[in-house]
């Protein structure tokens, strides 16, 4: 990441394809895990961490979004529907089975996959995009599916059924078919207290524990999430150079082509769907453990807008633009607040000050955004390659 | 090249920025951190914008007049646009620069820190959101409702039209509700009072964003037909549903509103005060100007030269935030009183919100007593009705159905 590459020749499809392109690229690796694991733990203060750890759980989120739109070119603005899915079957799971984590975890990550699947399944039908009557249809009941994985298939089923007619409908969009994916999972998690646990459509689950240590600070939940993000990455990274990952591009770049080639665009485009969605899943069960509640109103339609904003800014099909995204997102409102707090305090009292912050943080924040995205359409990872690929020949132009 | 170079700037700028606020975790002596959230720029913006003047205008004015007790209070404001993950983040900066309470906002971002609240041991104080459930003090200890809680007002609202139609057995009430949690939150009392008192109850719900309920609207004057309707709507939708109701020739005089449908902005939003005659609201703060510590206020920005701000006309939602400031306050004093003029810890002011007792600010804030037990005081209300192109009081701070909703509370921690 951080290395030169000069004077080097790769002579094999393997050496072209190693995650580690040159060995320094795995000492730069061990070195960012000492850094995320020894030194950023023990150094900084909790509420730093606590923005890591934020920042962790939207990493994963912004992977799994980016797997789907980036490399597969399905848009999709039903990511926090999937979210929400993943929260409350490992909600569910966790208080009424009173099962621990790292089997409510995966749960969660499925049966998301499982209703992305139903939700994109109108996609195989429609290149770009279109559909969503049949999937308001869908509408009709879930019942107990969540807490079943029984439960989970037969809600497929009834998904596949009513489904159906809808890959023979043309004229809407993909986009629009998930924003109305979003919509009828809110809806149904909203009405059917069965999923939700009652009027407050909230389920409160315990802190994640493992051998007898509950994660219930916010330095436990750091290595916590950690985890969790750099199991995705490194997922990911896998996912990108393998041939599903090669496949998902060919989907992407001119699906006719693709399938031209033997690849199968049912296949792969619902596998882009299903794998999408398990990280939305595991990233809405993040969530909840982190604030110890599964609330569907944590993951409503802006969830998905900001993670879409995520994968723009960070570079759509870029592991590295997904991070980058995600910390961006996260951390810039904050950094301009507290750089305006130390600023305005200079020529504002605190109580006027509290109206200028909020406003002047929304236009700074949406300028930001702008002015990257002029100076690099392609994101913050192109941004990063660029920066790289001047300093390689620096002091030279070329 | 050069955009390279100011890329970089851009991320040093960043880190800088990060370093620097990290710097600045310095304690003053005798100065108390309050931490306050709220959402100035998000959906809920017109209610912010009015809300968190009043509560920096009341703390103000108390550092204005030495503080309490001698302790000068900084008001640490976050605004989370009502998003959730930036709540968390606030109350972790809350916590850092040591503030001993803070002040929540937002129903799912009141769900989502209950649980850091009480690891952390720092009391959050949720009026007028969050669950019901939370007056209970003993599943919810550092959760604070402090106000009349939805179900406390769906109780009051019953309690009300009962009074208007004499007696309830056989007439029918309808319920406008907001179609999320929160909308169906006083279904639970409200059910339960149908049977005790025997009146039919039919709901309709309003999908959100609630800017179109004419089929509601036509469904309740032209078909059902109520006797009175029980409205609980949120945003735009109250001012949509008083139009409307106005459209069909429903007297509004046969309407109660909850908490988030009541204020002046509602009314004015749906044609101005002048043609809601009759519009009934619930109030957990005092409504309208006439009280001393809105005359300190205005008296504090005329000694500083400069004129009351214009939030102030907003009575409904500016008065709420300076009971959320006052409440603070008087919990702070509690605990430095009861500490003999020590610095009190987040503990010690959660025992001060503990003994709020006969606080009532000239009649701005209810005859509440809030318990270890009782968090939200008592769930008094007062309702007010728009009556010559103004809200008017037509009954002071009451209980509506104490014993049923205590029963409610009851019969929900035993679920859990």
């Amino acid at each position: 990441m951080f290395h030169r590459e000069s004077g080097v020749f790769k002579t094999t499809y393997g050496a072209d394809m190693a995650l580690y392109p040159l060995p320094i690229a795995k000492w730069t690796v061990i070195a960012l895990a000492v850094l995320f694991v020894l030194i950023i733990p023990l150094a900084v203060h909790e509420y730093y961490l606590s923005i890591l750890n934020l920042i962790f759980i939207a990493i994963v989120g912004a992977l799994g979004l980016n797997i789907l739109v980036g490399y597969t070119g399905q848009i999709s603005i039903g990511h926090g529907a999937f979210m929400s899915v993943g929260a409350y079957t490992a909600a569910n799971l966790a208080v009424r089975l009173d099962l621990p984590f790292w089997i409510t975890l995966p749960a969660g990550g499925l049966m998301a996959a499982l209703i992305g699947v139903i939700v994109g399944m109108p996609s195989l039908r429609i290149k770009g995009l279109y559909l969503p009557i049949a999937t308001l249809a869908v509408r009709l009941d879930l019942p107990f599916w969540i807490t079943l994985p029984a439960g989970g298939l037969m809600a497929a089923l009834i998904g596949v059924i009513v489904g159906m007619p809808s890959l023979r409908i043309k004229g809407l969009y993909l986009a629009i078919a998930t924003l109305a994916g979003q919509l009828i999972i809110e809806w149904t998690i909203n009405h059917v207290p069965a999923i939700s646990g009652g009027a407050q459509a909230s389920i409160e689950v315990d802190r994640p524990s493992l051998f007898g240590v509950s994660f219930n600070t916010q330095g436990h939940l750091y290595f916590f999430l950690l985890f969790f993000a750099v199991l995705a990455i490194v997922a990911t990274l896998n996912l990108a150079r393998s041939r599903i990952g090669r496949a998902f591009v060919a989907v992407r770049d001119q699906d006719i082509a693709a399938e031209i080639i033997g690849i199968n665009i049912y296949r792969y485009k619902l596998l882009a769907f299903a794998i999408s969605s398990f990280y939305a899943g595991v990233c809405g069960v993040l969530y909840t453990y982190y604030f110890g509640i599964a609330n569907y109103e944590q993951f409503q339609l802006v969830v998905s807008i900001d993670y879409l904003a995520m994968i723009i800014i960070g570079g759509l099909g870029s592991v590295l633009g997904s991070i980058l995204g995600a910390i961006f997102v996260t951390l810039l409102p904050i950094a301009i607040r507290i750089f305006m707090e130390d600023v305005g305090s200079l020529f504002f009292t605190s109580a006027e000050m509290a109206n200028v912050i909020s406003g002047l943080r929304l236009g700074v924040f949406g300028g930001l955004i702008i002015f990257f995205l002029i100076v690099e359409p392609e994101g913050l990872n192109r941004l990063w390659r660029n920066i790289r690929s001047y300093f390689r020949v620096w002091p030279f132009s070329y | 090249m050069t955009r390279f170079v100011r890329s970089w700037l851009g991320v040093a700028a960043t880190t800088a920025t990060l370093a620097f606020g990290a710097g600045q975790a310095f304690a003053q002596t005798k100065e108390v951190v309050f931490g306050f959230q709220c959402d100035r720029t998000g959906p809920t913006a017109p209610v912010g914008t009015v809300l968190c003047p009043g509560y920096q205008d009341y703390i103000a004015l108390v550092n204005s007049k030495g503080g309490v007790e001698g302790y000068k209070i900084r008001v640490l404001e976050i605004d989370h646009e009502y998003k959730v993950p930036p709540a968390m983040e606030a109350h972790e900066r809350f916590k850092k620069e040591g503030a001993v309470l803070e002040g929540l906002y937002g129903t799912p971002q009141t769900a989502a820190l209950n649980k850091k609240l009480e690891e952390d041991k720092i009391l959050g104080t949720s009026p007028g959101f969050g669950t019901a459930a939370a007056a209970d003090g003993k599943r919810f200890p550092y959760t604070f409702p402090i106000a009349a809680s939805y179900w406390s007002q769906a109780g009051a609202a019953v309690a009300f039209v009962k009074e208007k139609l004499g007696d309830l057995k056989g007439k029918k009430i309808a319920y406008l509700f907001y179609d999320n949690p929160a909308g169906k939150e006083p279904l639970a009392v409200l059910e339960d009072l149908a049977k005790s008192e025997g009146f039919e109850m039919r709901t309709f719900a309003v999908p959100a964003p609630g800017l179109e309920m004419g089929a509601q609207v036509l469904d309740i004057t032209g078909r059902y037909k109520p006797d009175f309707i029980i409205a609980h709507l949120f945003g735009r939708s109250p001012s949509v549903s008083i139009k409307e109701l106005k459209g069909k020739g429903f007297p509004l005089s046969k309407v109660i509103s909850l908490v988030w449908g009541s204020a002046e902005s509602d009314i004015i939003a749906a044609g101005g005060m002048g043609m809601a005659e009759g519009y009934n609201t619930i109030q957990f703060a005092g409504v309208g100007k006439d009280f001393p510590v809105l005359k300190e206020i205005e008296a504090m920005y005329k000694a500083q030269g400069k004129p009351a701000p214009k939030e102030m006309d907003s009575t409904v939602y500016y008065n709420r935030g300076v009971l959320n400031a006052a409440i603070h306050v008087e919990a702070l004093r509690n605990a430095i009183k009861a500490k003999g003029g020590a610095m009190p810890t987040s503990e010690e002011v959660k025992k001060g919100m503990e003994s709020i007792k006969g606080f009532t600010l000239g009649g701005f804030v209810p005859p509440m007593e809030i318990t270890p037990t009782d968090h939200e005081g008592g769930g008094w209300v007062q309702i007010w009705t728009v009556k010559g192109g103004k809200l008017v009081k037509v009954k002071d701070w009451f209980q509506g159905y104490r014993p049923v909703i205590q029963k409610q509370l009851a019969a929900d921690a035993s679920k859990s």
